[in-house]
């Protein structure tokens, strides 16, 4: 089974943003870099499927160049080639995105069973990127999928909602957006990562077409501090707790 | 006119859904709402301000089939002419206006919090909702969905007329759809839904039962942050975040959570949020309205008697 996945590299987010002069980016001189969790999981769902029906996963991504750090450390724990479209490191938005993945999926002499996207990036979460791609290409796709389980060929798609599960089969070849939570990613091992530094990365450079979403600026969103109120770390505290738990209606 | 998609899951409509209209009342007088299966809901969609219904049934439509309400939607669109199709940011509201944009090849803008149709821009939620961005949008219509809890859904009573059609569906478009669901059995409040959760973070350590006790005596939930799940403490479901649940209950008690920007995306929006911490300087204390420095591992069961003393 072929299997592609799609991730994009992003900040590694903390706990507040700065934003450069121009308030037109974040300002990432002392920020590094991860991939969204989404699509962490979705490598490792990648490789799990190759575990049991052998064939290869394809890592592609879209942006610039300095990705190979994130790609090299997923391959570290298993995928076997990675396909990088080389940008200036700007922002595509999600047309222009799904747009060059596609032409790139067209191009490929491999048939993907599976291509597997995160369901929402963790910066600009457009939500749509697998969905323009599976639509361009014919196939079917599956989103928020959170369980699978592919036999004879159709994958078993489970989607979480509230405490159920709603289930969705789909014979592959097919899209599928993955969440957080499909597989709990493995620690790459040494000889992993040793590995990983060898293995094929093709890289094409893509031209960015005008922006149907265009970024204007960024603004940080007012921050409330609430001046929390502090409480004793005592029984006193506790029961002033009570107190508050009634005056907001949460206990009788 | 504003076309409102509404997300239902058989019948039964989310709130997310009537912040929708809501927001949508605020951006254009006329609003028409596009329901795809289940039923039309004329009652409670005209309470909101919805004067005319498009109401897609289908033989194939029997519960939720993603790309076939896409189609649906795409079609009313067509037919209408709406300035602006908006929706509530669910995850159906998102999917769905995907398929649309992509039939359509127009740009979709999720997790608005502004929308200026006349300029065509808007202000848009990223990481969470922990950064604000400003959009110029080139489109011929405005496709857009509403952050979730971003305002409150209020009545504007309207009549609605239901005008009941049938799409046409590609086979193509019926291929993925629901075809059973597990876990209903299950019961216990769900995390979307609680008044009150008292969630745990990596201070707690694997084991729960004090987060449950309390949880229970209020009649709540339990949450957790990535941390946990990451670790295989708790099960992904009871995640809040960014990628888990986003909630908004009445009270949010963080035992042992930093407040990651990843976590505070999930729970900002609670209306009461204590924390407990032993870190008085923790990301999670400026969006406390009280807050415990001390170990949860002490504070809780003290809380928990109390509690119990109270309610007899």
């Amino acid at each position: 089974m072929d299997v592609l996945v799609c991730i994009k590299r992003v900040i590694l987010a903390g706990n507040t943003f700065a934003l450069n002069e121009d308030h037109t980016d974040i300002d990432t001189r002392h920020l590094g870099y991860t991939l969204s969790p989404h699509e962490e999981s979705a490598v490792e769902a990648a490789v799990r499927l190759n575990e049991e029906f052998g064939g290869t996963t394809t890592l592609l991504t879209l942006g610039h160049l300095d990705s190979e750090e994130q790609i090299r450390s997923q391959m570290a724990i298993g995928p076997d080639r990675a396909i990088v479209l080389e940008t200036d490191g700007s922002e595509w938005d999600p047309q222009a995105t799904a747009n060059v993945i596609i032409e790139a999926i067209k191009k490929e002499e491999t048939k993907f069973d599976v291509i597997i996207f995160g369901s929402e990036s963790a910066d600009t979460a457009g939500y749509q990127t697998g969905i323009r791609v599976a639509h361009a290409l014919g196939l079917p796709i599956v989103t928020n999928v959170k369980g699978l389980k592919v036999e004879n060929g159709i994958a078993r798609c489970e989607r979480a909602v509230g405490n159920m599960r709603e289930i969705y089969e789909v014979s592959l070849p097919a899209v599928l957006t993955v969440r957080d939570g499909i597989a709990i990613p493995r620690y790459p091992s040494v000889p992993g990562r040793i590995k990983a530094r060898k293995k094929p990365m093709d890289v094409f450079q893509v031209e960015k077409p005008a922006a149907k979403i265009e970024k204007v600026k960024l603004e940080l969103p007012p921050v409330k501090a609430k001046g929390a109120t502090m409480l004793s770390a005592d029984a006193a505290g506790a029961q002033k707790l009570v107190e508050i738990f009634r005056e907001i209606g949460v206990l009788s | 006119m504003i076309l409102v998609f509404i997300d239902h899951d058989r019948g039964v409509i989310d709130d997310i859904s009537l912040q929708g209209i809501t927001f949508a009342r605020s951006l254009d007088s006329s609003i028409e709402a596009v329901v795809v299966g289940g039923e039309a809901n004329a009652a409670l969609l005209g309470e909101y301000g919805v004067t005319k219904i498009h109401h897609a049934t289908h033989a194939s439509l029997t519960d939720y089939t993603p790309q076939a309400v896409g189609r649906a939607v795409a079609e009313v669109v067509k037919s209408a002419s709406p300035s602006a199709l908006i929706t509530g940011g669910t995850p159906r509201g998102n999917e769905v206006l995907a398929h649309v944009g992509a039939m359509l090849d127009l740009p979709v803008v999720t997790d608005c919090s502004e929308i200026d149709l006349g300029a065509s821009t808007v202000k848009r939620m990223r990481w969470g909702g922990n950064l604000i961005e400003h959009a110029k949008v080139h489109t011929s219509m405005m496709i857009a969905s509403i952050f979730p809890h971003q305002i409150a859904a209020t009545p504007a009573p309207a009549s609605a007329e239901v005008i009941a059609f049938t799409p046409e569906l590609t086979a193509q478009d019926t291929l993925v759809k629901i075809i059973d669901r597990t876990g209903e059995a299950a019961g216990g409040v769900t995390l979307a839904e609680a008044k009150v959760i008292i969630s745990g973070g990596r201070g707690v350590g694997e084991d729960f039962t004090l987060i449950e006790s309390l949880a229970g005596l209020l009649g709540g939930a339990v949450g957790c942050s990535r941390v946990v799940t990451a670790a295989g403490w708790r099960p992904h479901a009871e995640q809040v975040g960014q990628t888990g649940t986003k909630v908004a209950p009445d009270l949010y008690i963080a035992c042992g959570i930093s407040g990651a920007t990843q976590h505070i995306a999930g729970c900002k929006n609670s209306k009461t949020l204590i924390a407990i911490n032993t870190d008085g300087d923790a990301p999670i204390m400026s969006y406390a309205d009280y807050a415990i420095v001390g170990d949860l591992h002490q504070i809780l069961p003290a809380i928990i008697a109390a509690t119990q003393a109270a309610k007899g």
